[in-house]
């Protein structure tokens, strides 16, 4: 066991945010790898030490021990460098990222790896709602289940899910691509604007302008592709679902509008 | 937002009252404003009340201490009106108390009657359910009621920001579902059609205590139990009843439920382990009792799933 910090932070009027906390510099650096505790640290002395590791001594392989399912853990890590989570997050995990490759071996909670730029982030079991909400880039690989409203205006990137995803998955998405191998929720990609959604098992309803459309042998390769990157078992078939391009009012103005242009 | 966590133990008696309170503190940034509690311990011959005869933000003015005190025996004597045989009645703060007697009638006009004092509002009636709310975060509301020592079978709980109504004890959570005896309700979310099944049960004789959406998940959960519904068919139908989003914990004499609006809008995470379940907002209120890495997921929309000690 490491080290505690010795110096306890200082909390807001609130009790919640730590202005003035620093990095506990607990971790076991050797080489190129470095391995830190987190029982007793703070998500914001978490953070911390992470980016004194990644940023200031550049080091490419970080572990952190006993995340204890708190939220924030690993958000917006602006670098390639790897991190592995070696239990369960809460919610807002691994979000914000732009680079790292992120494997928690654990559960998360609601939104995580929202607005990821790039990168990988791979979750062992299980995962909360809003998972890869607003996502523009990179792969989020959840190996269990999915809460309601994966990928929620995802712009980007790719989901893949092995399990089962809840209620409106894909809600308003605009880009990117979601895999999931088990069963969808109600409503899957209601109002979707663009991008697919590949479904293994049964789809419970579909939502407002989502329709099926004809897997291609392009969708096919890509499937393959991701499911050999990730070590996963490819159900037998999948069905493809897009937008049905019924909602596209891009070319019809406001009537306010409309006045300025006449 | 709100933070809700329950446990039961499947095998026997644990320490809920002291489990609660870690689940709960470990979601005081959810909500700060109140916590309370409704802990089931050993069923007894007697019925316990809890009931309180002021609010903490009523001023006191000069006489608070004595009005108080003529509540107090006003509720023994009416106690003894109606035939009960008082074991004990014990101050718990400055304004909240436990009753311990044995009656045999209905519990209804009971509480009818002893609500009928001025400020007095009956917290929870039963043989085992007991319900402890108040202002502050959970460690504050153990620490005066002493709730470290509660042994007991199944606990829920709540932190409280208020969104709906003011702050004050008859907004908190748990709501007893009056008048039925043993039987509490948490909630997370917003009930939108609260005016229509409030007027309804209003018309069928229930009485609110609150302004609080919440209160109806108890109320109307208590009359489809009286009309002999079983509690998992009771939730069931409350899903497409109520609108709105919500997450509710439900529990029994000798169970625990939860419920999940059909968008799963308000979050909720499930461990079910070797003779315990444990349920909360966050992973983090589950951890605090059970330090070691878990396994859990989030329960689906529309799901409502019933757990017996």
């Amino acid at each position: 066991m490491v080290a505690m910090s010795t110096r306890r932070s200082r909390n807001d009027i609130r009790g919640l945010a730590e202005p003035d906390v620093e990095a506990p510099k607990t971790a076991r650096i050797e080489g190129d790898t470095a391995v830190f505790d987190a029982a007793d640290l703070s998500p914001r002395q978490i953070n911390l030490e992470l980016r004194r590791l990644v940023y200031g001594e550049q080091i490419p392989e970080v572990t952190i021990e006993n995340p204890g399912a708190k939220h924030s853990v690993a958000v917006g890590i602006l670098t390639r460098c790897r991190i592995t989570i070696d239990g369960s997050v809460g919610y807002f995990g691994a979000t914000l990222g732009d680079g790292p490759e992120i494997h928690i071996t654990g559960r998360v909670g609601w939104s995580v790896a929202e607005n990821m730029m790039s990168g990988v982030t791979v979750i062992d079991k299980n995962a909360g709602s809003l998972t890869g909400a607003a996502m523009r880039g990179g792969d989020l690989v959840i190996r269990g289940h999915v809460g309601a409203r994966t990928g929620i205006d995802q712009k980007g990137g790719t989901i893949i899910v092995g399990g089962n995803a809840g209620a409106l998955t894909g809600f308003m998405m605009q880009r990117g691509r979601q895999i999931i191998c088990g069963d969808a929720g109600p409503g899957m990609g209601d109002s979707m604007y663009d991008g697919a959604i590949y479904v293994g098992g049964a789809v419970a309803s579909l939502g407002v302008d989502c329709v099926e459309a004809e897997m291609t042998p392009e969708d096919d390769e890509l499937i393959d592709r991701k499911f050999r990157i990730y070590g996963m078992d490819r159900p037998a078939s999948f069905r493809k679902f897009v937008c049905g391009k019924k909602l596209w009012n891009y070319d019809n103005l406001e009537p306010s509008e409309r006045k300025l242009v006449l | 937002m709100c933070g809700i966590a329950g446990i039961i133990h499947t095998d026997g008696p644990g320490d809920v009252g002291a489990e609660m309170t870690r689940m709960l503190q470990s979601m005081k940034h959810r909500g700060p404003d109140s916590a309370g509690y409704a802990l089931y311990g050993e069923p007894s011959e007697l019925l316990v009340m809890r009931f309180k005869l002021a609010d903490p933000n009523e001023t006191s003015d000069f006489d608070f201490s004595e009005r108080l005190e003529r509540s107090r025996r006003e509720v023994e004597s009416r106690l003894s009106k109606v035939g009960a045989t008082v074991d004990r009645v014990q101050g718990e703060s400055a304004y909240a108390y436990r009753a311990s007697f044995r009656y045999e009638g209905e519990l209804k006009p009971l509480a009818d009657y002893i609500e009928n004092i001025p400020g007095c509002e009956v917290l929870s009636l039963g043989h085992s359910l007991e319900i402890v709310k108040d202002l502050g975060d959970a460690r504050t509301v153990s620490d005066s009621y002493r709730l470290g020592e509660f042994r007991g079978t199944h606990a829920i709980g709540h932190v409280r920001m208020a969104t709906e109504s003011d702050v004050d004890i008859a907004g908190a959570h748990p709501y007893w579902a009056y008048p039925f005896s043993d039987v509490a309700v948490v909630h997370n979310g917003q009930l939108t059609n609260y005016h229509q099944w409030r007027r309804r049960l209003e018309r069928h004789g229930h009485r609110f205590q609150s302004e609080c959406d919440s209160e109806i998940i108890a109320v109307y959960l208590a009359e489809r139990l009286a009309d002999g519904m079983s509690l998992e068919t009771a939730m069931k139908t409350s899903l497409s009843d109520l609108d709105g989003v919500f997450t509710y914990l439900v529990v029994t004499e000798d169970s625990l439920g939860m419920a999940k609006d059909e968008m799963a809008a308000k979050p909720l995470v499930l461990h079910e382990g070797d003779g315990m379940v444990a349920l909360a907002s966050e992973e983090s209120a589950i951890r605090a009792v059970l330090p070691q890495e878990i396994d859990s997921y989030d329960p689906y929309e529309s799901e409502v799933l019933v757990w017996s000690r």
